[in-house]
């Protein structure tokens, strides 16, 4: 076991290395000089040399690499072009919103999903099962915004009865601060609800018809305990896997949801740089995203023997 | 010979007919249609879509680009059907155009992505040294978000409908390769893969003859699901202003560009929405539907 946990670990070095690489070039292939961009409209070739020289810009692009590596590791992203603020201070002041509303739509997601899938499973080929599926067909179709602005249409502008945009710090308490995610979390959480339904609903499909599922049936176990208690642990490793490779739908779509709903997330800063091409900004929230997403898999890989016992390493 | 007697209130069976009433198997393509209800939708649909993006300046379209000032944010009407937005232009003719640049951006990274998967992952499925190098790196390209991939490749380039569908195809590339690569690594095990090594077959035939071909169903599945991912790929990034430059009538430029207006004149948001909610479906279905159709095992799982 240990030694699984440790290789597992190890495993995660060489992917992040590849992402840190990635994202490394992206800025080296950026266009615009940022030594000319300091050095600004006045000063000759050879100031921007000079300039270029004390940032270091005119080494190998290996050896700039392992410097940027080594900055990224010390908590060092680089400063915004821009506002000329540090971005991991820029982060810091937006992962608030952003993170409550993932944890709002995972939450959301997944307690609304799991039964759902469960249910159509159990109620295999009946009107709920098709209901099930077809939403989970719309449900990949019917793009993130379009959802988010139907929300925001009828339960904000039509019928007055949450906030439209706008997001409330968790400080101020927890009734305001989730009055403006529920939208937001329902419209990002969409896509993720049909993906979860419909792998719930597959495995559970696959479990119910094993032999220990018939013999609890013949001994007299409830509907509900074989369904919940006896055959959704055995298909929880397959769900749970989903769950975590759909966090980079969310990743994604929080970017969208947050420009609709106007949350000043890191989705927005995203955007934001992008208008500006303010590219150590994107190269930061990228590779935050992505260390979160590995992060996230990583610990479901390690949390398997959890949920199923049988699985030994 | 006796007669069977039969115990009292049991009816003799019926004779048996000399020949059972032919139950005439549906054959060809409306059969095909009816048995794969969710292809014939989707398909339909779909056709109607590209029937939309072809003829887009018959269909009663005006110049999507006009500005007309003096008409701006007009309500749906008989003269403007969609109404026309901030500018003046009329949403109908912007929309219908739209579809242009949506059903484009979907059918080229489906096929980019698909021939380009199918290369590394056939690559990486038969050389063992080239398999654990590539797969080292589509694991890392895979850890990042593919719609962050995208806006990240978007912002060193210029807008435009290549550089989108480059960047999509670039972050949809990993998942097709990995798909590719399971499938030849499985195929590789079969019996008749070993008999054909054993008849001295040389390794690209056997790739060309025996593995490709069995890679092609769930590579066609797949890329349908490429197709529905790309398009909303392009709209998010459009709408976000990271795609198609905004002199082109996409359908995610015209949101971005009813976005401000949005609460007093929601219907320049709502009709490209609808277009692009309803071609996204048709490419999911008929998705599902080939899913089914070509591949019973795939339908089972899922």
């Amino acid at each position: 076991m240990f030694a699984y946990v440790v290789r597992r670990v190890l495993a995660t070095i060489p992917v992040m290395a590849v992402v840190a690489l990635f994202v490394f070039s992206l800025l080296y292939i950026a266009p615009g000089d940022p030594a000319a961009v300091i050095a600004g409209d006045q000063a000759t070739p050879a100031d921007v040399e000079r300039i270029r020289a004390s940032l270091g810009l005119d080494r190998p692009y290996l050896v700039r690499f392992g410097a940027w590596l080594w900055d990224i590791l010390r908590g060092d992203l680089g400063t915004s072009i821009f506002t000329n603020l540090p971005v991991s201070t820029m982060i810091a002041q937006r992962i608030e919103p952003t993170l409550s509303l993932m944890i709002v739509t995972l939450l959301l997601a997944v307690s609304v999903a799991v039964p759902m899938g469960v249910v159509a499973a159990w109620k295999q080929g009946t009107i709920v099962d098709r209901a099930v599926m077809a939403f989970a067909v719309l449900g990949f179709s019917v793009p993130v915004f379009v959802v988010g602005y139907l929300l925001a249409y009828f339960f904000a502008l039509e019928w007055d009865l949450l906030p439209v945009q706008g997001y409330t710090p968790f400080a101020r308490g927890f009734w305001p601060w989730l009055q403006n995610l529920i939208l937001p979390a329902i419209a990002l959480g969409t896509v993720y609800i049909a993906l979860i339904a419909r792998i719930t609903r597959a495995t559970m499909l696959e479990v119910l018809q094993q032999d220990y599922i018939r013999t609890a049936k013949a001994k007299g176990v409830g509907q509900r305990a074989i369904l919940f208690l006896h055959a959704l642990k055995n298909a929880a490793v397959p769900i749970v896997t989903v769950i975590g490779i759909g966090i980079a739908l969310l990743i994604g779509g929080a970017v969208v949801t947050e420009s609709v709903f106007a949350i000043p997330g890191l989705g927005r800063l995203t955007v934001d740089a992008i208008l500006r091409r303010d590219y150590p900004v994107i190269q930061g929230v990228v590779l935050l995203f992505s260390f979160v997403y590995v992060l996230v898999n990583l610990v479901i890989d390690l949390l398997y023997t959890l949920f199923d016992p049988r699985i030994r390493y | 010979m006796s007669t069977t007697v039969l115990p009292p209130g049991v009816a003799a069976a019926a004779p048996m007919p000399d020949i059972l009433p032919a139950v005439k198997p549906k054959t060809g393509f409306t059969g095909f249609l009816r048995r794969n209800p969710t292809i014939a939708i989707g398909g339909f649909l779909m056709l109607l879509m590209v029937f939309v993006a072809v003829f887009a300046p018959f269909l009663w379209t005006k110049d999507p680009t006009a500005l007309a000032p003096a008409l701006r944010t007009r309500e749906p009407s008989a003269e403007w059907w969609f109404g026309t937005d901030m500018l003046g232009r009329d949403v109908y003719s912007r929309v219908l155009y739209g579809t242009r640049v949506s059903l484009t951006v979907g059918f080229s990274v489906a096929i980019f992505a698909s021939l380009a998967g199918l290369t590394i992952g056939l690559i990486s499925g038969f050389i063992r040294i080239a398999d654990s190098i590539i797969m080292r790196v589509m694991d890392g390209m895979m850890s990042i978000p593919p719609i962050l991939l995208a806006i990240a490749l978007m912002a060193l380039t210029r807008g435009s409908v290549g550089n989108v569908i480059l960047a999509i195809t670039i972050a949809e590339i990993p998942r097709v390769s990995r798909l590719v690569r399971g499938v030849v690594l499985s195929l590789r095990e079969q019996p008749y893969v070993d008999a054909a090594v054993a008849a001295g077959t040389r390794t690209p035939v056997i790739i060309l003859r025996h593995i490709l071909p069995n890679t092609l169903a769930p590579l066609t599945v797949q890329a349908t699901y490429i197709c529905a991912s790309a398009m909303i790929t392009e709209a998010i990034l459009s709408f976000i202003g990271a795609g198609t430059p905004p002199i082109i009538p996409s359908w995610g430029n015209i949101m971005a560009e009813g976005r401000a207006l949005w609460q007093v004149k929601p219907y320049i948001v709502f009709f490209p929405a609808v277009f692009l909610s309803i071609t996204v479906l048709a490419v999911n279905l008929l998705g599902d539907g080939l899913r089914d159709a070509l591949d019973p095992r795939m339908a089972k799982r899922l």
